[in-house]
């Protein structure tokens, strides 16, 4: 039997496999790995709309004891030009990371730069 | 009542306001916690109305339900803007009840109601973005801006078409940076304010009655 290995699991997410899923599928998504103690890092970020809600579900699924919240930390969707409005095109939300707040903590974040910390000793279980 | 005052308070004055903006609007204050949103609201039903909001305290939430005032007039000399204003429970994306024990000192029991009676706070935050019309965004400003609840607010607002003014709070402290908060967040009015001394509120009821009163087509998100 191979003894499996505690650690932080640091999950990288494409685009592609985001653009596979409703908006209520990917929030479920996110949250139930966040809540496995995942940490994630998604291509493509969450739109606004997205984002408050995954705050909402989070806010509902708080278990005092086991899981107090999620850190997330990404950048404002790029604003679309006049000429890309014009043909449609929208702009995605930028690159975001998201894990849960016992794990993953933000030292600093600009406008260039995300900065976080994990805190060792609870990975995934 | 002679006939053009009637007039004025009838048809006419709602025409005028479809043409001019708006004079009545529902105004949200939101925010991270702490940050001074009721310290904010009560300055402001204390100034126009003579009335309070609610209890402040160090300890974050301490706002915990939305509450609400209706019919608040201000002005700015020109022109005015009455307004619901609504002060919204402190937005964040986690709630450890053992930050109420550890760093202010509640017991267990207070720490893990209030952190329970938090939770709910933020959803009916949340909710309440459905329904108003413009946002007074508090912001610390002796803290770093770029916190994803303020990032998420102002995206939210965005996409909504929804008006934002943001009030660069505490800005009595030596710390204080809203030059900070100007440079993070160009794309909207920032007035720096000192919601506890009073300190530029004058500037930011003449921003509150030129940004709400806009004409605006609200999205639903």
């Amino acid at each position: 039997m191979v003894k499996k290995e505690k650690g932080i699991s640091f999950n990288l997410i494409s685009r592609q496999k985001l653009n596979n899923l409703s908006s209520s599928e990917k929030l479920k998504y996110i949250l139930k790995e966040v809540k496995k103690g995942r940490i994630l890092v998604l291509e493509h970020g969450l739109t606004p709309t997205e984002q408050t809600s995954l705050i909402e579900n989070t806010m509902k699924e708080i278990d005092h004891d086991t899981f107090i919240g999620i850190e997330m930390e990404g950048y404002e969707e790029e604003k679309a030009s006049f000429f890309q409005r014009v043909f449609g095109i929208i702009r995605k939300p930028r690159m975001t990371v998201i894990g849960p707040a016992h794990l993953l903590k933000t030292v600093h974040k600009d406008n260039d730069r995300i900065e976080t910390t994990i805190i060792p000793g609870r990975g995934v279980d | 009542m002679g006939i053009i005052r009637r007039f004025r308070q009838g048809r006419f004055s709602r025409i005028i306001q479809k043409i001019f903006g708006k004079k009545h609007a529902k105004i949200g204050i939101y925010g991270p916690p702490n940050v001074g949103k009721t310290t904010l609201a009560n300055r402001i039903l204390r100034e126009w109305t003579g009335d309070i909001m609610g209890s402040v305290s160090d300890i974050p939430h301490e706002t915990r339900r939305a509450k609400w005032k209706t019919n608040i007039k201000i002005d700015n000399g020109g022109s005015s803007l009455t307004m619901d204003l609504v002060d919204t429970p402190g937005i964040s994306t986690k709630i450890d009840y053992k930050e109420f024990m550890n760093t202010y000192g509640l017991n267990k029991e207070e720490s893990r109601v209030r952190a329970k009676e938090a939770t709910e706070g933020v959803i009916e935050a949340i909710r309440w973005l459905e329904d108003i019309d413009g946002v007074v965004l508090v912001m610390d400003s002796t803290k770093d801006p770029f916190t994803q609840v303020n990032v998420t607010i102002i995206g939210n607002l965005e996409a909504r078409d929804l008006p934002v003014l943001i009030a660069a709070n505490k800005i009595d402290a030596d710390e204080a940076s809203p030059a900070t908060l100007k440079s993070a967040f160009p794309q909207h009015p920032v007035v720096p304010i000192s919601a506890l001394t009073g300190y530029n509120t004058e500037d930011l009821y003449n921003n509150m009655v030129k940004h709400f009163r806009k004409k605006r087509h609200k999205k639903r998100g």
